[in-house]
């Protein structure tokens, strides 16, 4: 008798100290840049990569960027914010990329980043009131700015903003009647990564890989996990099936939304790997389980530095994209430092490195003015209108519809998530 | 993990002597003092922070659980506001809508997991307790006990973690070079169940058990060994009595150890998510989660009322076992 109540206080202990111990690992935010998720896989760090930055190589950098005197003298010492992966560099992943370390040794802020994996974890974490700001996609911005997450910034403290490109100025995902509810960070392509080897007779050059049998890639595609994959689906379908009607693969009414789930369905016996944590489809295309997926670029970057057999293209039906916004909280309580941070990452040489890191267009008009960049502007196309006509950026889907029509009623955001929690359960 | 160890000084350990070896301080005898002859005062004043710390942090935080699942979501900032509403009670537990139907279907589907989870350790702890209890020599037991309990002390996500490496399948012949090879259950047996159900129920079998094999052990060591000498006397064969007479006896440790394997298993989110590459299909807290980050908070909190039934019905079915009656 004895025996078992020592026991049971034993494993009451046991549980306690898990319980208290856990709770430090899973809820760190502390660290930069490592990928602290609950589900994953190998890490990054260490990457063989070599292909460095420019300005690295000796000497002094010119970083190119003053920071704000007022914001400088009453910096807080510490900023906290939400980013995608790859926004936020300090050297970890590999040491030619790190834009954190000279912007705390300018500022004195001590920079923690919190990933978030998707648009709407985003969201979900700014509600928490806990982070100073965040790299808000615009399928977040909408949700953030109506639920007061966020608040309107004022560019006379930016720095940067005047050589921001114009065309992602005051857009409708970053701006609210001509105000500025943040500074544009870049902007970028969902592309179709694939197996070089296992597409060597002929390199893909359409989302039907991911959505047809048959191809080289059936059953080990990699589909990205989030109710804002639906679009995808959608752009396809715009392509394919134009008695759809479909115009706006996030303007879509029920008989077109029911299309999209019946590909998606369909398109669960061609999956692998539904991934939303990067490292988990980084590793996959390196072991080669994954044979085509939709990806970022970062991606693609990381793999291929592992020695990965693959490349990426954005599909002839385009794509669906992110012109992402750095955005203040409306509860910040670091907001000197986390201003000094926005204007940094949009000044030109930190807006040259993510956007060379992360393999998007950088927002800031200098930053292509720098040695190097010429080429990868031009990759990305940083001021190429045209191509920009066929990227379809996130965005949140409301009742009415974005592409203009009101005789119908289009399918909400909320329902977008039902419909992909069913879908996945 | 360097924070748990972490302490403040311990009551033992100021010094309350005012000095004097052995003899307690003025101050010491005084409060005595007063509580002499009140017995409420005492009691309460011993019983009552943890009284009150459990009475707010815990079944505060469980009402409040549950009054969320009330609140309303804004459809478009999907912030809970708080205007009260039935409908995510209706989303979640509405068993005639087609759509609550497939969460239900997850539901048991989560049960089933669990169930085998359970089964399982039930059948490893068993061998596993008897041995240490009855069969090891005595010197050995307390070592083979602390053995069993060590993985309790690595951290979660780092077994988590080794498990996902260990059971990764060969990449084939698409692989960069040098990494296509699969983890340690392919290169050794070269067999591995890859990511998906049967990585996950291994991975929880692996960490729950000892919570399974520590009463079962209990139990055993409690039993007189003259109960199993009669037995044999009376003429039982090892089977026999096991069946009538260790059993019977051990029921109620192994419903105490089950309720562990089984409401660990039902609650958990985080190796059916490691061990795995989003292909499987979702268990039920991969579900609650995913829901919580969609966001959708309050019928996130209106989901979590069905674990917290089917844990209390379980509850209730292992107090007929008897697994709370050694307590």
């Amino acid at each position: 008798m004895r025996k078992f109540r020592y026991t049971a206080a034993l494993l009451a202990s046991a549980a306690l100290v898990l319980a208290a111990c856990g709770s430090d690992e899973t809820d760190s935010s502390g660290t930069t840049g490592a990928p602290e998720t609950t589900a994953g896989s190998e890490t990054t760090a260490g990457s063989e990569t070599t292909s460095g930055s420019e300005t690295t190589a000796g000497g002094e950098v010119d970083y190119m960027w003053t920071p704000n005197a007022d914001l400088l003298a009453n910096a807080e010492g510490a900023v906290n914010f939400v980013a995608w992966a790859g926004y936020a560099e300090d050297g970890s992943t590999d040491p030619a990329y790190d834009w954190v370390t000279p912007f705390e040794t300018l500022t004195s802020c001590e920079v923690n980043v919190k990933n978030g994996a998707t648009s709407d974890e985003m969201v979900q974490l700014m509600q928490s009131g806990e982070y100073d700001g965040v790299s808000a996609s615009g399928d977040a911005t909408t949700r953030l700015i109506l639920g007061d997450e966020v608040v309107e910034i004022d560019t006379a403290e930016f720095s940067s903003y005047a050589d921001i490109f114009e065309q992602l100025k005051l857009q409708p995902w970053n701006s609210v009647d001509g105000t500025p509810y943040g500074i544009p960070h870049g902007r970028g392509a969902n592309l179709l990564v694939y197996n070089t080897e296992a597409f060597a007779d002929a390199a893909p050059d359409s989302w039907s890989v991911m959505f047809e049998p048959g191809s080289a890639a059936d059953g080990a595609i990699s589909v990205y996990d989030s109710p804002i994959y639906i679009a995808d689906a959608a752009l396809y379908l715009m392509a394919t099936q134009p008695d759809l009607g479909i115009t706006d693969p996030y303007a879509l009414d029920q008989t077109q939304f029911d299309a999209a789930i019946a590909l998606l369905t369909a398109q669960q016996d061609l999956a692998s790997q539904y991934w939303a944590l990067y490292t988990d489809q980084q590793a996959s295309l390196e072991a080669g389980d994954v044979l085509a997926g939709t990806t970022w670029q970062v991606i693609v970057n990381l793999a291929l530095a592992n020695g990965a057999k693959i490349d990426a293209v954005k599909p002839v039906e385009g794509a669906t994209g992110w012109s992402d916004t750095w955005m203040l909280s409306s509860k910040a309580k670091n907001p000197n430092c986390m201003k000094l941070w926005m204007d940094w990452i949009a000044s030109p040489w930190a807006n040259s490195q993510v956007a060379v890191w992360f393999g998007e267009a950088p927002s800031n008009a200098k930053s292509c003015e720098l040695d190097g960049m010429a080429e990868h502007c031009e990759t990305f196309h940083a001021s190429d209108d045209d191509y920009w006509t066929d990227v379809w950026y996130w965005t949140t889907a409301t009742e009415e519809c974005r592409d203009g029509r009101t005789d119908v009623a289009c399918v909400p955001y909320t329902e977008w998530v039902n419909a992909w929690t069913a879908l996945r359960s | 993990m360097g924070e748990c160890l972490d302490r403040t000084p311990l009551l033992t350990e100021v010094d309350l002597t005012d000095g004097r070896a052995g003899e307690p301080s003025r101050l010491v005898r005084g409060v005595n003092r007063s509580f002499h002859g009140k017995r409420g005062l005492g009691v309460a004043s011993t019983l009552g922070l943890p009284l009150t710390w459990m009475l707010f942090v815990y079944v505060g935080s469980l009402l409040l659980l549950v009054v969320s699942a009330f609140y309303q979501l804004d459809p478009i900032t999907q912030k809970p506001s708080d205007e009260l509403t039935w409908d995510n009670l209706i989303a979640a537990f509405n068993v005639f809508d087609p759509d609550v139907r497939d969460t239900i279907w997850v539901l048991v589907r989560t049960v089933g997991v669990a169930l085998t989870v359970t089964v399982l350790c039930f059948l490893i702890a068993l061998p596993v307790s008897f041995f240490i209890a009855k069969v090891a020599p005595k010197w050995i037991r307390r070592g083979l006990v602390v053995a069993l309990l060590l993985p309790l002390w690595a951290g979660y996500l780092v077994k988590g973690y080794a498990w996902r490496a260990m059971v990764a399948p060969s990449g084939g012949k698409f692989a960069a070079d040098g990494k296509g090879a699969g983890g340690f259950l392919d290169a050794t047996f070269g067999w591995t169940p890859g990511y998906g159900r049967v990585a996950i129920v291994i991975t929880l079998v692996y960490f729950w058990l000892p919570y399974m094999v520590l009463p079962i052990y209990a139990g055993l060591d409690r039993m007189p060994p003259s109960l199993v000498d009669a037995a044999g006397d009376l003429g039982a064969r090892p089977f026999r009595t096991f069946k009538d007479v260790i059993f019977p006896l051990l029921k109620p440790a192994i419903a105490a150890g089950s309720i562990f394997t089984f409401s660990l298993t039902l609650g958990d989110y985080i190796v059916p998510q490691m061990v795995n590459n989003g292909k499987e299909k979702f268990m039920f807290g991969t579900l609650i989660n995913s829901t919580l980050g969609a966001p959708n908070q309050p019928l996130a909190a209106a989901y979590t009322l069905w674990p917290l039934l089917i844990v209390v019905l379980y509850l209730i079915a292992m107090k007929r076992m008897g697994a709370f009656e050694n307590l």
